[in-house]
């Protein structure tokens, strides 16, 4: 039977066994370990795990250390959906066979960033998706290849200077407007998807004990702040984290089933996009006087898009 | 329990049957395929032996080649018996996942029915996926018929798994001509097939949750060295007296015998053709007609083409005065890989035979016995000449002007 974590403050938080360690090379300030820590400590069961290439992977596994507690593989950039799926796969083979060890049932869940997830390993992970292996994918969503400069995505917002997408003399920068992961993978029929912030941790671990609670694939996009390629100081994480769900630029709600969406919060005094986008170095070209016009574009974009969250949900579908 | 499938004692089966067949006999514990021409039948009988009832392990149909290698090393490192099936474009777009394979130590078995890559496309027999991976840190067998498909799987299962060895094994054949050929194969019952092979038996499994691991580390110019030497040595080293020990145990077992390079009428050859698949079985018959003539002629077949049998090549030409080395894929810019490999190994041997290169075959085009029989001819006057009187490459069996360079 699985057993979930009851936690109910961020002290006890903070002192919970963790299955990832402190000991890693991650910038200080990256969101994406405290997303990795609120996943694994909302679970008391075993975990086997995997990583796609990137930030991650590069600092938490460097030989002879390793920071996981728990098995874990990585293998390439496109692929950690896969091998989960594979482990998962056996994990099946050999309870059928009765030749597991241990007569346990592991939680298998693997972790990717954007480029990882809504670029090049897009194609695996639908297909992981579409075969309804049990697993859980955690996409680390930093809009942006941080582990290799901070190159595009097709996560990473209009607007944003990226190096491959940089703002220039007649450029804003990135020109697409970001991939909606979350909306591909619930039509992909998935019990469960939703959208989660490291800031908002309580939302978090209710959510990714859902996931873990259901019955086939389940989609975790981690809205995931970089301090070294949205350009803010380290000790500013949870501040922007904070305005980027409070300006309902990351909002955050589940869709079950593929078909019923529930928004999960509701900020009280919802921030301007503006101010978001004026603690990031990336968007600072943005309030040239000939960008004003983007910003917005911008905020009638994130109105549009809560507006349709919120018809979905009341329509409940 | 799956059920058991009752053989007879020789059975009509095509190599993808024989290598199917094989797969089921061991148990393999995870599949995870992806459909290509020629090697798709291996696919599909294992799903129709999955639909009848005699597997139990599980059987992932991904959406690619990569993801098929990918599923296989995720299931592999989980802790059990993985194998799969490819050719050609498949195998391509599985490269990356190879090296990943191999570098994790992992042993898993892939069935390659050799194909030709495209441009331009072809759906035949030749040997350009095979060399395709040759520098991947697999172990590479190559079967010339059905009955060696068949034969080789087992022994592959057998010295991947070995905890000494930890390294993915290819069983090559060739697309279509082995493939899709049915002829007489000799059978084990699935109890004697699966003994040879035994139980899988873990290291480092992931599924081992009182003992959690780290599979794909990442190691830079301080330890990727050390690691990548390891694998290396392990390959020149550990892993020819495990196969050899394999090939006892198969032969005391079904009295076929294998040998890691295969020599007929190698004794007192004088004039001896290299080469692999089934052009083996079509020169061992011209090198009887040719002896039938006088010529003392003979044949070297290589069976494990990685890792390199240095020692076994140099000595099956000990008495040998010209050798020609027949390559099934265009080297595009170079001698051929055989014909490069041979040279490397015999310069600093005790013989001193008059080494010269073919290319032959590509895209599935047969290998006739005439050809076969002009390069004996050629291979005698180099013989008598004691040095070639021939280019070093010649392209045989191409419409056109003749193609000789070198
Ligand atoms: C097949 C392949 N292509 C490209 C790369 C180079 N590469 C490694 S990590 C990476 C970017 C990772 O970005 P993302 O997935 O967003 O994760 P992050 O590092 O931002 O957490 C790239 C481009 C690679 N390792 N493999």
């Amino acid at each position: 039977m699985s057993e979930m974590k009851n936690i109910k403050n961020l002290k006890e938080f903070s002192t919970s066994a963790d299955r990832f360690e402190g000991a890693n090379l991650l910038c200080p300030g990256c969101a994406h370990s405290i997303i990795v820590r609120e996943v694994l400590n909302a679970t008391n069961d075993d975990l086997i795990l995997s990583a796609a290439t990137g930030c991650l992977e590069v600092c938490t596994a460097v030989y002879p250390y390793t920071s996981w507690d728990a098995s874990w593989i990585h293998i390439g950039f496109e692929n950690a959906s896969t091998a989960i799926a594979g482990a998962e796969a056996m994990h099946k083979a050999l309870k059928r066979k009765g030749r597991l060890k241990q007569e346990r049932d592991p939680k298998f869940v693997a972790f990717g960033g954007d480029g990882a997830t809504y670029d090049i390993g897009f194609q695996w992970l639908s297909g992981c998706f579409e075969r309804g292996h049990n697993m859980m994918y955690v996409c680390l969503d930093n809009e942006v290849y941080a582990n290799t400069g901070g190159q595009r995505s097709s996560s990473t917002p209009i607007g944003a200077s990226a190096t491959t997408s940089p703002a220039g003399r007649v450029s804003y920068g990135e020109k697409m407007n970001k991939k909606d992961m979350l909306a591909i993978m619930a039509a992909h029929g998935a019990p469960y998807v939703a959208q989660v912030a490291p800031n908002k941790w309580k939302d978090m671990i209710k959510k990714i004990q859902t996931g873990f609670a259901a019955n086939g694939p389940v989609y975790i996009n981690a809205m995931s702040a970089c301090t070294t390629e949205w350009k803010f100081l380290p000790e500013d994480t949870i501040a922007i984290s904070d305005m980027a769900t409070d300006s309902l630029v990351f909002p955050l709600y589940e869709i079950i089933d593929g078909t019923k969406l529930n928004i999960t919060y509701r900020p009280k005094t919802v921030v301007p996009v503006e101010e978001y986008l004026a603690a990031q170095g990336r968007f600072k070209h943005l309030f040239k006087d000939e960008y004003k016009y983007l910003i917005k574009e911008w905020q009638e974009r994130v109105d549009a898009k809560w507006d349709y969250l919120q018809r979905r949900e009341e329509a409940s579908v | 329990m799956a059920d058991t499938m009752e053989l007879r004692d020789i059975e009509v089966w095509d190599g993808n049957m024989a290598a199917a067949q094989a797969l089921r006999q061991v148990q393999v514990d995870v599949v995870a395929a992806y459909p290509i021409t020629p090697s798709t039948p291996v696919v599909e009988n294992y799903a129709n032996f999955l639909a009848n009832g005699y597997i139990d392990g599980e059987f992932v149909m991904v959406e690619s080649e990569h993801a098929a290698m990918s599923g296989c090393i995720g299931a592999s490192a989980a802790g059990g018996r993985v194998a799969t099936a490819t050719s050609a474009q498949g195998y391509a777009l599985m490269v990356e996942t190879l090296y990943q394979a191999s570098g994790m130590r992992l042993p898993i078995i892939l069935n390659v029915i050799n194909r030709a890559l495209a441009s331009p496309l072809n759906v035949n027999g030749d040997h350009s996926d095979m060399y395709l991976g040759r520098d991947s840190g697999w172990i590479q067998f190559d079967a010339y018929n059905p009955q060696q498909a068949y034969d080789l799987n087992f022994v592959a299962f057998k010295v991947a798994e070995d905890h000494d060895v930890r390294l993915p094994v290819m069983v090559h054949q060739d697309g279509f001509m082995t493939s899709h050929t049915a002829q007489g194969v000799k059978t084990l019952s699935d109890e004697v097939a699966f003994n040879f092979v035994g139980e899988f038996q873990p290291m480092n499994d992931m599924l081992d949750l009182d003992h959690p691991v780290t599979h794909g580390v990442q190691t830079e110019e301080d330890w990727h060295f050390e690691h990548k030497a390891r694998q290396h040595n392990d390959l020149m080293t550990k892993v020819f007296p495990k196969i050899q020990a394999a090939f006892d145990a198969y032969e005391a077992l079904t009295g076929r015998k294998y040998n890691i390079v295969e020599c007929y009428d190698m004794d007192d050859a004088e004039v001896a053709v290299v080469c692999m698949g089934t052009s083996v079985e079509t020169a061992v018959e011209v090198a009887k007609e040719q002896r039938a003539k006088g010529i003392k002629a003979g044949v070297v077949g290589i069976r494990v083409i990685r890792p390199w049998p240095f020692e076994q090549i140099a000595q099956a030409f000990q008495g040998c005065k010209a050798i020609a080395a027949l390559d099934r894929s265009s080297p595009n810019g170079a001698p051929g890989m055989l014909y490069n490999e041979l040279a490397g190994t015999l310069y600093n041997a005790a013989t001193r035979a008059v080494l010269t290169g073919y290319v032959y075959g590509l895209g599935g085009r047969d290998l006739t016995k005439s050809l076969l029989n002009q390069i004996y001819a050629d291979l005698v006057a180099n013989a008598a000449a004691g040095k070639p009187t021939t280019a070093l490459q010649q392209l045989i069996g191409v419409r056109g002007p003749k193609l000789e360079f070198l």
